[in-house]
């Protein structure tokens, strides 16, 4: 068989996979949409969709079409990309430093991204969505920076970095109750608590348009480096003997990973556990290669943040739980099936 | 493929190492515990930093190739690569071919059979779908050469593959290397062992301190000097072929 056939005999799965990933994400997406406070009928999303997206003219509830339009599905959208993009984060990392715990809330990245934008945000060093972003990143980048170099300082074992990491989130945290305690009035103290803890409510539009491009471009790089980052299976050692150029390809990844926790936790805050939980489910799922691995974690993590959303919506009536807070409901527990599970290995 | 090092060097560890590597060559380094000789490895497979020094592969300099035109090139068996991944043996083998694949050239059928052939070379076929890890030490080491053969090298370096072997798969291993049609490097611990390669490079303290055919080099003298042991050459009559029996310095009086 040539190249070429060999190319589309393997486009058939893929594309019915991918197929059967749109559509499962469709399906949360309308849950999302239509599950809430307010119930909305299934046919008002098809009636919007026509109106917004084709130009019909409909007669809508103009209260309903507004709680669907400018709050849940924009809402919806930034829930899935920021699922998306954690899990992928997880994968990577996991792969990348070659640990099972590995995912960018334990290491301390989202408590750096979360310190960077606080200050941002309490300092006036500028203001907006991208300027929040970038005080994100600039505190994830250092905190993933310190933690690394204090894994490598403590002996680089996997104990290690995880203490490392421990270390890291606890003095970022640390630093985010610092400027809030120096800067915030009680006001201001209290949303950023509460936007700490992973909340969604606040997501409007211009969210979606700085969260979806982001995830997509991260997703985009991990897809580019599915068997690079198969090759580290055995090492960075191995990693190079087959011919990986170890140092760019960490670099690129680590900046992608990066990149998407700064701009997911300064849009709704750090969310634990999605980074964590969702690979490892995925490796139980479709197995440890990252061709398969990478977009069924992104497509879990996408679901999975929905129905987290949708849950901290009704789990108490009238009242919004904190996201990060149904994430670690669940996400505690699996953490826990995960360190059982890898108390064998050497 | 032929190999040559000049002058090189890295810390103490690596000193002013000079050698030439003949086309399909089997070519053993041995020495005592800190010698060198798995740094040396890294070196001649361009993955450390040369401190000092170049290797060519075939006239070409390692430095002016890139990671993947030196893996397509030379693959390396380390000690102890380990994986906490749920990989099967294929997965693990079929890493090999990372050096030849491209989103435009992705995994195929012609990459399928090379991994066939691998799995098949070190005798792993029947248990391509077992899990790593539920493989013992010597059939990890196995997979691993399956996976440096998937590269398709035209030098193989490998640092004391026999390690965690039972004598059965030392044997199969050594003859399977040897009859590879391509150049091989190898740190060997076993001077027994030792003396069916074509040529040996013995290692002191960083330096390679002898260089040639195994009776030239593995002389009781040498053994003496270098190992710190009295070697008592021994006479197979089946074949001819010498053993050593060796013997603490002390008791030579």
């Amino acid at each position: 068989m040539t190249r070429r056939a060999a190319l589309s005999a393997l486009a058939v799965p893929v594309l019915s996979r991918a197929g059967l990933g749109a559509v499962l994400l469709a399906l949360a997406v309308l849950a999302g949409v239509t599950i809430g406070e307010v119930a909305l009928p299934l046919g008002l999303v098809g009636d919007l969709l026509a109106v917004k997206l084709l130009g019909i003219e409909r007669a809508l509830d103009p209260i309903d079409a507004g709680i669907l339009w400018s709050y849940r599905l924009p809402r919806t959208l930034v829930a899935a990309a920021c699922g998306a993009g954690l899990a992928l984060s997880g994968v990577v990392l996991q792969a990348l430093v070659r640990n099972a715990l590995a995912d960018p809330y334990l290491l301390g990245v989202s408590a750096g991204a979360g310190a960077g934008a606080v200050a941002v945000t309490l300092l006036g060093l500028g203001g907006g969505a991208i300027g929040l972003s970038a005080g994100a990143f600039g505190g994830a980048a250092s905190a993933f920076l310190i933690v690394a170099l204090l894994a490598k300082a403590a002996g680089g074992g996997p104990a290690q970095l995880v203490l490392a990491g421990i270390a890291g989130s606890q003095l970022f945290n640390a630093l985010t109750s610092f400027f809030i305690a120096k800067s915030a009035n009680a006001e201001q103290a209290r949303g950023l608590m509460f936007w700490l803890l992973g909340n969604l409510s606040g997501v409007r539009w211009p969210d979606v348009s700085l969260a979806l491009p982001v995830v997509g471009l991260g997703f985009l790089v991990c897809l580019a480096h599915v068997r690079p980052l198969d090759a580290f299976s055995f090492g960075s050692g191995a990693a190079a003997s087959l011919g990986i150029a170890v140092r760019r390809v960490q670099l690129v990844l680590i900046a992608a990973v990066t990149l998407m926790t700064a701009t997911l936790v300064s849009l709704v805050g750090s969310i634990g556990f999605v980074g964590l939980v969702i690979p490892h489910a995925m490796r139980f799922l479709v197995g440890p290669r990252h061709a398969r691995l990478i977009p069924a974690s992104a497509l879990a993590g996408a679901v999975f943040l929905i129905a987290a959303d949708i849950a901290s919506r009704v789990l108490i009536a009238g009242q919004v739980v904190p996201i990060g807070v149904v994430t670690a409901l669940v996400g505690a527990p699996g953490f826990a099936l995960i360190l059982i599970r890898n108390r064998r290995r050497p | 493929m032929r190999i040559e090092a000049r002058n090189l060097g890295w810390r103490e560890i690596v000193r002013g190492v000079s050698v030439e590597i003949r086309p399909g060559e089997t070519f053993g380094l041995v020495g005592p515990n800190g010698s060198g000789k798995s740094t040396l490895l890294k070196l001649l497979a361009g993955l450390m930093p040369r401190a000092a020094g170049e290797v060519w592969l075939d006239g070409a300099p390692l430095s002016q190739l890139s990671r993947r035109q030196i893996a397509q090139r030379l693959a390396l068996v380390e000690q102890f690569a380990d994986t906490g991944e749920a990989l099967s043996v294929r997965d693990a083998v079929d890493l090999g071919r990372t050096p030849w694949l491209s989103p435009l050239s992705p995994f195929g059928p012609a990459d399928t059979q090379i991994v066939d052939r691998a799995l098949a070379a070190v005798g792993m076929e029947e248990m391509a779908a077992r899990a790593w890890a539920t493989l013992s030490g010597g059939e990890r080491q196995r997979v691993h050469i399956a996976r440096a053969l998937a590269q398709e090298p035209r030098v193989l370096i490998l640092d004391e593959p026999t390690n965690h072997l039972d004598i059965h798969h030392q044997l199969a291993l050594l003859g399977l290397v040897a009859a590879l049609p391509v150049t091989v490097v190898m740190a060997l611990h076993d001077l027994n062992q030792a003396m069916m390669c074509d040529r040996l490079g013995v290692m002191s303290e960083g330096r390679m301190v002898a260089c040639g055919k195994p009776a030239e080099v593995l002389t009781p003298d040498n053994l003496a000097r270098i190992f710190r042991v009295r070697a008592q050459p021994m006479i197979d009559p089946s074949d001819g072929s010498t053993l050593f029996r060796f013997l603490p310095m002390e008791t030579s009086a």
